[in-house]
């Protein structure tokens, strides 16, 4: 009967229960979708991050990490290969000859990261051939060839077959240059990749950085992410000599937003449904003041505090225990169409994503226990929402509240 | 617990008073009041506004609590009693019809009946058959599934004194119960609640102003500035409830 009292109550102000619910509603689906908007551009950041840029490990040679030169490449790197190449856990990895210096074209000239690759297993590791927009990729076996991205490409107005110069320091700290031919343009989500890199075949930046075969950076990816730390931790004690890093260590900003992202997000959440409380307090707040006489002739007639507290508890219940699971099932409807068909913010942000390193075709999505979390923090809001209008129900003094009109 | 015995004795105050402290000068609601109410008793009390009846009625019935004195329901000093000993004591022992009605306006009559008795944990073959029971001695077997907001006046009230008696009272208090009812439906709920009292001996007790309650009632205690001024037993009430 109290249940049943409860419910009715909630339907005697229709218009001031649907205002409630409708606020709930749209408050958890603004909230559960943000969770899952930001988590979309997170698990997307960090599944290009490894699978176009760091992969999940790299080796380097420590001094190499310092100021980037050349000398200090990784000595019997093609054995290390060899025994990854062997391992089950590895899917796929690869060497990579560096250097950095400038670029000129006919007319102009810019900074540039040059990454000398064997182009097939390279593709293994960062897809590049997926992202050539003009021209062909690197093929094993090309002399001379250079695969640049747009923006640069733009920058120092060159196109496909046009000539570049790439100028740097050699092992031994002489200026060596090299003539390539743009063989391919590719477009990145991440602009600084765009504006920066630059790929050319491994034994030609070999040849003009003297390293003899030697690499200077080893990048691997495992078929599972989360065997990487273990992995790294054996790699490091096989390797003593070398820096074997996870792509948290590489590239801590990307791990720090990844580790703290959930408990900002919470919070965010956590302050949606506060000021959702306040709305339910309000509103029960009224029900209660409204209700004064009526809750006065219960008290008097006999009803006890444990079931007035009850009965405005089960109030507070019904309405968040019909607005959430609606809340969240419009959340859960508009998330899955989302991730399928992505929303495409191109037009509004690409170039504020783009050199931030985020695509601007977002695919929002939040794994099913998100949905219980968040199911268990709309009931504690509940329970909490529902402690001062039931409290102030309780004080109320039924000789009096009989008497109000 | 205190023990208190009064053969046939079901209401007793001894030196019962309130006083409000709430203005700027205390106000003595209820003064020093004595009162002894048998098993049975048809009674009002009566007295201008601001008198005192409906401070002592609830004093009696454990609403409020006395500046000083006690009230004994049997054996039970209401003194004695927590606040939810209270709650559990009026539930079981007293029941109350109030001028406004006052019935859950969200519960059919029927359900408004039922809840004092879902509070006492009865079954609900009990329920049920009490229910029945107190529909048909209030003549509102037919109205048993509307809500308060589709009966006339005299029909929730009607309903509210069936919710009185649905607890099985020891008593049952009742504050102005006619003063929102015409004449007739006056006179019918003053028989209905007549014939409870002659034919299950329960004990109603009236705070009235109302001339046709006062001449009705086997015994009528009249109340000035707190005190009782009077208490008078008309005889012949006695034969004709």
């Amino acid at each position: 009967m109290i249940a049943k009292i409860a419910w009715k109550n909630i339907w005697r102000n229709r218009l001031r229960s649907l205002i409630v619910i409708i606020s709930v509603i749209l408050g958890l689906w603004a909230g559960t979708f943000l969770l899952a908007y930001v988590f979309g551009i997170m698990d997307q950041r960090l599944e290009d991050a490894i699978g176009h840029e760091i992969s999940h490990l790299q080796f380097h040679q420590p001094d190499f990490l310092i100021d980037n030169d050349p000398q200090y490449s990784i000595q019997n790197s093609q054995q290390i290969l060899n025994d990854l190449a062997q391992n089950e856990e590895v899917e796929a990895a690869t060497g990579r000859v560096l250097a950095f210096g400038m670029v000129a074209a006919a007319t102009t000239s810019s900074g540039g990261k040059f990454i000398g690759i064997e182009p097939e297993q390279e593709q293994a590791i960062a897809q590049l051939a997926s992202t050539i927009i003009e021209g062909e990729y690197l093929k094993d076996g090309d002399k001379n060839k250079v695969v640049i991205g747009k923006k640069l490409a733009d920058k120092l107005n060159v196109k496909i077959r046009s000539k570049v110069v790439l100028t740097f320091q050699d092992s031994e700290h002489n200026i060596v240059a090299g003539a390539f031919r743009v063989k391919g343009i590719f477009k990145s989500y991440n602009t600084s990749l765009e504006e920066n890199n630059l790929y050319v075949s491994r034994s030609d930046l070999d040849q003009l950085l003297n390293v003899n075969g030697e690499v200077h950076e080893i990048a691997v990816l495992l078929h599972q992410s989360d065997l990487v730390p273990s992995f790294v931790s054996g790699m490091q004690r096989k390797h003593e000599d070398l820096s074997v890093r996870t792509w948290k260590q590489i590239a801590p900003e990307l791990a720090l937003m990844v580790d703290s992202i959930d408990q900002y997000l919470i919070i965010f959440l956590v302050i949606i449904l506060l000021a959702l409380s306040f709305g339910i307090v309000n509103t029960m707040l009224m029900a209660v003041l409204e209700r004064g006489r009526e809750i006065g002739v219960l008290m008097a007639v006999g009803m006890n505090k444990f079931r007035l507290f009850a009965m405005i508890f089960l109030e507070t219940f019904f309405i968040v225990g019909m607005a959430a699971p609606l809340g969240l099932l419009l959340a859960y409807g508009s998330i899955s169409y989302l991730e399928s068909v992505g929303m495409d913010l191109s037009n509004l942000y690409a170039d504020s994503y783009g050199s931030l390193g985020f695509k601007t075709i977002i695919h929002p999505h939040l794994e099913g226990y998100y949905y219980l979390r968040i199911l268990l923090m709309v009931t504690i809001t509940a329970l909490l929402s529902a402690i001062y209008p039931a409290y102030t129900a309780l004080r109320l003094d039924p000789v009096k509240a009989i008497r109000k009109i | 617990m205190e023990k208190h015995d009064h053969t046939n004795c079901i209401i007793h105050t001894e030196n019962l008073t309130k006083v409000y402290n709430g203005g700027a000068v205390p106000v003595r609601a209820v003064n020093n009041v004595h009162l002894h109410i048998e098993r049975g008793e048809f009674t009002a009390l009566v007295g201008p506004s601001g008198s005192g009846k409906t401070t002592l009625l609830n004093l009696i019935g454990g609403l409020d609590t006395p500046t000083s004195g006690n009230v004994w329901v049997q054996d039970v000093n209401l003194a004695n009693l927590s606040k939810n000993e209270l709650i559990d004591f009026r539930l079981n022992n007293i029941g109350f019809v109030f001028q406004a009605y006052n019935l859950i306006p969200v519960l059919t009559a029927r359900e408004n009946i039922e809840f004092v008795m879902l509070l006492q944990k009865q079954s609900k073959e009990d329920r049920d058959k009490r229910v029945i029971q107190l529909l048909e001695e209030t003549g509102l077997l037919e109205k048993a599934d509307q809500r308060p907001n589709k009966l006339s006046g005299g029909q929730q009230q009607r309903v509210a004194v069936a919710r009185a008696l649905a607890s099985m009272p020891q008593f049952v208090l009742a504050d102005e119960p006619t003063a929102n009812l015409d004449s007739k439906t006056a006179a019918n709920l003053l028989d209905m609640m007549a014939r409870l009292n002659r034919e299950e001996n329960m004990t109603f007790i009236f705070s009235t102003h109302d001339q046709r309650v006062i001449d009705r009632a086997r015994r009528v205690i009249t109340l000035v500035d707190g005190e009782i001024a009077s208490d008078v037993l008309q005889e012949q009430n006695a034969v004709q409830i």
